[in-house]
């Protein structure tokens, strides 16, 4: 080399030099292998999203199993099914402030800050059309990170089919125990409402009490994690409430509960939809 | 002739007779941590191996260009670089483990056997035995790993990668899983036991004492 390595100028020459060939390798692997990287994504959603609705066995065909599940948007206002372009991220919208209405303080309870006005719901339909469980996106504060999960519910609305988390940083071994399927396990079956159709269902700290009345809206509290605890229920009772899917849950409702020729015309306008 | 005979005691010195773990006590981090199981240690040793082996070749390449001043910030942005690489690799190819592994691919970066190689050996060589010697380190270093994520797994779970060898009480079968082994602290005694046996056959891997205790000195003696 012509120049000193140690000088001033050389130190700053190879520094450069190094920076730049390295960055270009580290944007080439970045960049060349991010569609693989994408589709592993969505492959890992959809597993999430089949955990959540306990329609998941081992070694199953992930693809396979989606394809019995139906994708649709929900203007979260109004509770009415829209349409949106396949490409809809309800997790960038949320960003958006077109795409996304800002919640007041006592209205946020699971701190998000703003919420998206469309929503994707997932269906999954049997063979006759009709549909089993109803798949939710919620998301919400913990005690470090934003938990992003499904709850799931089966066709009355009403009997939670199951809850998960795909993407959360809570304390592993504390927080992190919201992976555990042991208690993860203990969602389904709970019912949301109680007899005079309030939204009932609750994470309480400690251990339910399963001879209350109240058992059946009541999940055990994680030991060990008051606030990740919290996070989930303030979430739940978000997202299944008022200002999440409680407009759109009331409709279905009161769909399920009209009589039978009601119900034909509801798969029509559903098909309609589609 | 003598070539190869050094290519060799590159490759495999570091296995029993070096070996970083059991010798040199580096890289004890991530040997506690991703061992568990047997799916995360083996992508762990590859990875770390494949590191290790590049970032010695690339920066013994360059050795003579590098400013004193400048070494180790050099040294770190090609390991930092490869570790990056490696990472996007496995988020695409192998999902499941990476999310499992997670800080832990990035903490390759700071693990003190690449560093270690990097500074002592590739600094000092040109590239093929400095790749040689980057490589029998990931080997001595997978060599203590998958001890540990055997043993790990096999105890604490009756399987291996993920495939059930002792059918457990919970499943039905005999198996009371220790679960003591899946968490960190079995690594460093698994470890423990493993310097001990190396160091039983091996008697010069012994340290001698740095202090030693004299005799019972009597009351007299203090005055």
């Amino acid at each position: 080399m012509a120049i000193n390595k140690d000088s001033v100028s050389g130190t700053l020459i190879v520094a450069v030099l190094v920076c730049l060939i390295c960055g270009v390798f580290v944007a080439a692997a970045a960049v060349g292998l991010r569609p693989v990287q994408d589709q592993n994504r969505v492959l890992d959603k959809r597993l999430n999203i089949l955990q959540a609705a306990g329609l998941y066995e081992a070694g199953m065909d992930v693809e396979a199993a989606f394809e019995r599940i139906e994708r649709r948007f929900v203007d979260l206002e109004s509770g009415e099914y829209v349409e949106m372009p396949d490409n809809y991220d309800q997790r960038k919208a949320a960003k958006n402030p077109n795409a996304s209405t800002a919640l007041k303080g006592d209205e946020d309870i699971a701190s998000i800050r703003r919420r998206p006005n469309v929503a994707e719901v997932y269906l999954s339909v049997d063979d006759g059309g009709d549909v089993q469980v109803i798949i939710l996106p919620i998301s919400g504060y913990g005690l470090w990170s934003t938990l992003h999960g499904f709850v799931a519910l089966q066709a009355d609305v009403n009997t939670v089919a199951g809850l998960g988390f795909y993407e959360h940083a809570e304390t592993p071994g504390l927080g992190g125990e919201v992976d555990n399927p042991r208690w993860k396990g203990q969602w389904p079956g709970k019912q949301l409402f109680n007899d005079s159709g309030e939204l009932a269902i609750e994470v309480i700290k400690g251990t339910v009490d399963t001879s209350s009345d109240k058992a059946v809206h009541q999940v055990d509290g994680l030991a060990g994690a008051t606030l990740t605890t919290k996070g989930v229920d303030n979430l739940v009772q978000f997202w299944l409430g008022e200002n999440g899917f409680g407009p759109y849950l009331a409709r279905l409702r009161a769909d399920a509960a009209e009589p039978a020729e009601q119900g034909a015309d509801d798969s029509v306008t559903l098909s309609a939809v589609n | 002739m003598a070539e190869a005979a050094k290519a060799k005691d590159l490759l495999f010195k570091p296995i029993i007779e070096n070996n970083p773990i059991a010798l040199q006590i580096i890289g004890i981090c991530s040997a506690l941590a991703v061992t568990s199981n047997m799916k995360t240690t083996v992508a762990m040793c590859v990875a770390l191996t494949l590191v290790t082996m590049f970032s010695n070749f690339f920066v013994s390449l360059i050795r003579n260009q590098i400013p004193g001043s400048i070494r180790i910030i050099v040294q770190m942005t090609i390991i930092a670089s490869l570790v990056i690489v490696v990472d996007q690799f496995l988020r695409a190819y192998a999902y499941d483990i990476s999310k499992q592994m997670s800080v832990f691919v990035g903490l390759i970066i700071t693990n003190c056997i690449v560093m270690g190689r990097a500074e002592a050996f590739a600094m000092k060589n040109p590239p093929i035995p400095s790749a040689l010697d980057g490589f029998g380190n990931g080997l001595g270093y997978s060599f203590i790993l998958l001890i540990l994520g055997f043993s790990r797994e096999l105890i604490g779970s009756g399987s291996l990668f993920g495939v059930t060898i002792l059918e457990k009480v919970t499943q039905g079968g005999w198996y009371i899983p220790n679960g003591l082994m899946l968490l960190p602290p079995s690594a460093f005694f698994l470890i423990g036991f493993i310097i001990w046996v190396i160091r039983a056959v091996k008697k010069d891997q012994v340290e001698q004492d740095q202090f030693r205790i004299t005799a019972n000195s009597r009351v007299s003696d203090a005055f």
